[in-house]
């Protein structure tokens, strides 16, 4: 025992000495002191993470980009006809909207969009419930979902305009099964994932069903049900787009099909900017909510 | 106090004709996993307001006799009579705070009243975290909060299912503190399931042992309280439950060794080679003297 600590006390003597003596040697090679051997001074180690976050940084790519693109226009470097200039873009806007075309526009895409995913939202609820709390409900429900899921929705358009007609009922039906499908999918699989400790606990703690699903599935499956939420936005906003460019009278998306046979690509570049203004408000949306509705999980993310 | 006021003058009729009201009653009760038996005819009964304490080695089937009294086992064959209050609260070896509500909203689950509730947690000292989230809380302090929700519904049994298992050893100690401290001021009849013999006796009033799906040794522990663990007289309780659970094989032998009176707080009996000896030369049942 002895023996050992002696052993190891020169050991740490010996390379002691030895540092002391490197550190020595850097001084004077370098010629200035170097912190080598200094007692309790703590150099901080090289940072491998991004660091802190640079404010709105999210902005600063697109900011860049509209000014590249305001600068090659303004030089000229740019065919008007192919892209116009930002503030060509700006102007038609604005007359577009003060001449009452976009207004109607948007308001017809809003009400479309809207109705489908309503019903799209109502359906993927109702229907994950049913099948993920009876086992009736999961027979008859879950295999025809995942059939209609297997089948690309947009490819039901031809059949749908022969059943319901060219007119907004089978826009707003491709919008709703466009929506349901990734509602129903997470949301179903948020409640076959609930943890069975929690059944438990809510079976000792004499739950009654209703109270059972109110307070421990719902909450329970929300992350779940909210991942399928942001897709369905996503969705309707997808489905509304090719709906209205391939066959409508109305809407933004015709407004747009209308300016390509006229080589309006200002009047398209509009009609884009419009629809990426909804996609950018209804996910932010959905994300508020989501923080709101879910505030218990920050703790967890710090 | 109050709580047990309440429960005794509502049970009073009852009590004038037992002397000791039974909260517990089983008889013959089996329990069987494909085709094995893991209970195998228990009979037991627990007098309103004693602090049991069940042991045995893991897969000994102390976790199926509790789910079978808390009423859990759906899906489990059996049989047998089985008579329990109809206010049951049961603490898990996890504290089972549901994530998405706060503390005071986890401590009245499935009952109502706040004041009750706010109270509860006075009680397991988490004063002032009422509205704290349960993933901000130690395990210690989740496993208190878990104590509380079970108080609050002024069980007359109480079922505890490796309730400290989980927690640190310093802990441990002090929860063991608490939970006695909560049973003498609310009187339930306790089930503490536990695979440790310290915690067991340092307890409990009672300690039951099972093995192989039958009540081997059932012993009254008669030392009062607060229990040190250092206690020496404990010591002979520990030797008899542990003799009764195949830990004393050889006298001086390592295992013995390592468990002397007092000596290590918490001690889990694990398998050990004792275990599989005591099975050949199993005697007579070993019963106490005061219980039936």
């Amino acid at each position: 025992m002895t023996t050992s600590v002696d052993i190891t006390s020169a050991t740490s003597t010996a390379s002691t000495a030895s540092a002391e003596h490197a550190a020595g040697t850097t001084e004077s090679a370098a010629g200035t002191p170097v912190a080598v051997g200094a007692a309790g001074q703590v150099r901080r180690r090289r940072r491998l993470s991004p660091g802190r976050r640079l404010p709105a940084s999210r902005l600063v790519g697109p900011l860049l980009l509209l000014a590249l693109w305001a600068a090659a226009s303004a030089t000229e470097r740019l065919d008007p006809a192919a892209v116009p200039a930002p503030w060509t873009v700006l102007e038609t806007g604005v007359r577009l909207w003060t001449d009452g075309t976009l207004p109607t526009d948007i308001l017809t895409s809003l009400r479309r969009a809207g109705a489908g995913f309503a019903i799209g939202l109502t359906a993927g609820i109702a229907l994950a419930l049913a099948s993920g709390l009876s086992r009736a409900g999961e027979a008859l429900i879950d295999g025809t979902v995942q059939l209609n899921r297997a089948i690309p929705t947009l490819g039901l358009i031809p059949l749908f305009i022969l059943w319901l007609g060219i007119g907004e009922t089978f826009k707003i039906a491709i919008i709703a099964i466009v929506v349901y499908i990734p509602i129903y999918l997470n949301t179903h699989a948020a409640l076959a994932g609930i943890d069975t400790r929690f059944v438990e606990l809510a079976e000792v703690q004499g739950l009654s069903r209703f109270r059972f699903i109110r307070e421990i599935v719902v909450p329970g499956a929300l992350p779940g049900f909210f991942v399928g939420l942001r897709l369905g936005v996503t969705g309707s906003w997808l489905g509304l787009v090719v709906l209205e460019q391939i066959n409508a009278t109305n809407g933004l998306g015709y407004l747009m099909f209308q300016a390509q046979n006229y080589g309006q690509s200002d009047v398209i570049l509009v009609g884009l900017v419009v629809y990426g203004i909804f996609g950018l408000v209804s996910d932010s949306a959905v994300r508020f909510i989501e923080r709101k509705v879910l505030s218990w999980r920050r703790t967890l993310s710090g | 106090m109050a709580t047990h006021t309440e429960r005794l003058t509502a049970t009073g009729a009852a009590a004038t004709t037992t002397a000791e009201r039974t909260a517990v009653r089983l008889r013959g009760l089996t329990r069987s996993f494909e085709g094995r038996a893991v209970l195998d005819g228990i009979d037991l009964d627990i007098p309103a307001g004693q602090f049991v304490a069940l042991l045995g080695h893991s897969g000994s089937g102390k976790s199926t006799l509790l789910r079978a009294v808390a009423g859990l086992d759906h899906e489990v064959a059996g049989s047998g009579g089985l008579t329990a209050p109809q206010r049951v609260s049961v603490v898990f070896q996890d504290s089972r705070l549901l994530p998405w509500r706060r503390v005071l909203d986890n401590v009245l689950l499935g009952t109502e009243g706040e004041e009750k509730g706010r109270a509860a947690l006075a009680e397991v000292g988490l004063k002032g975290r009422e509205r704290a989230w349960p993933n901000e809380l130690s395990g210690g302090e989740a496993q208190r909060a878990a104590l509380a929700r079970s108080l609050v519904r002024e069980p007359e049994l109480l079922l505890a299912d490796e309730p400290f298992g989980a927690l640190d050893a310093l802990t441990r100690i002090r929860m063991h503190a608490l939970l006695r401290e909560l049973w003498e001021r609310h009187r339930p009849s306790v089930l503490l399931v536990t695979h440790d013999v310290d915690e067991a006796i340092v307890l409990a009033d009672r300690v039951l042992v099972l093995e192989h799906g039958r009540l081997g040794l059932d012993l009254a522990i008669d030392r009062p309280h607060p229990r040190s663990y250092r206690d020496p007289l404990l010591g002979e309780y520990r030797e008899r439950l542990l003799a009764a659970l195949g830990v004393t094989e050889d006298p001086e032998g390592a295992v013995e060794a390592g468990l002397p009176a007092g000596a290590p707080l918490g001690a889990p009996v694990g398998p050990t080679v004792g275990a599989e000896l005591s099975r050949d030369r199993k005697g007579p049942p070993v019963t106490s003297k005061d219980h039936r």
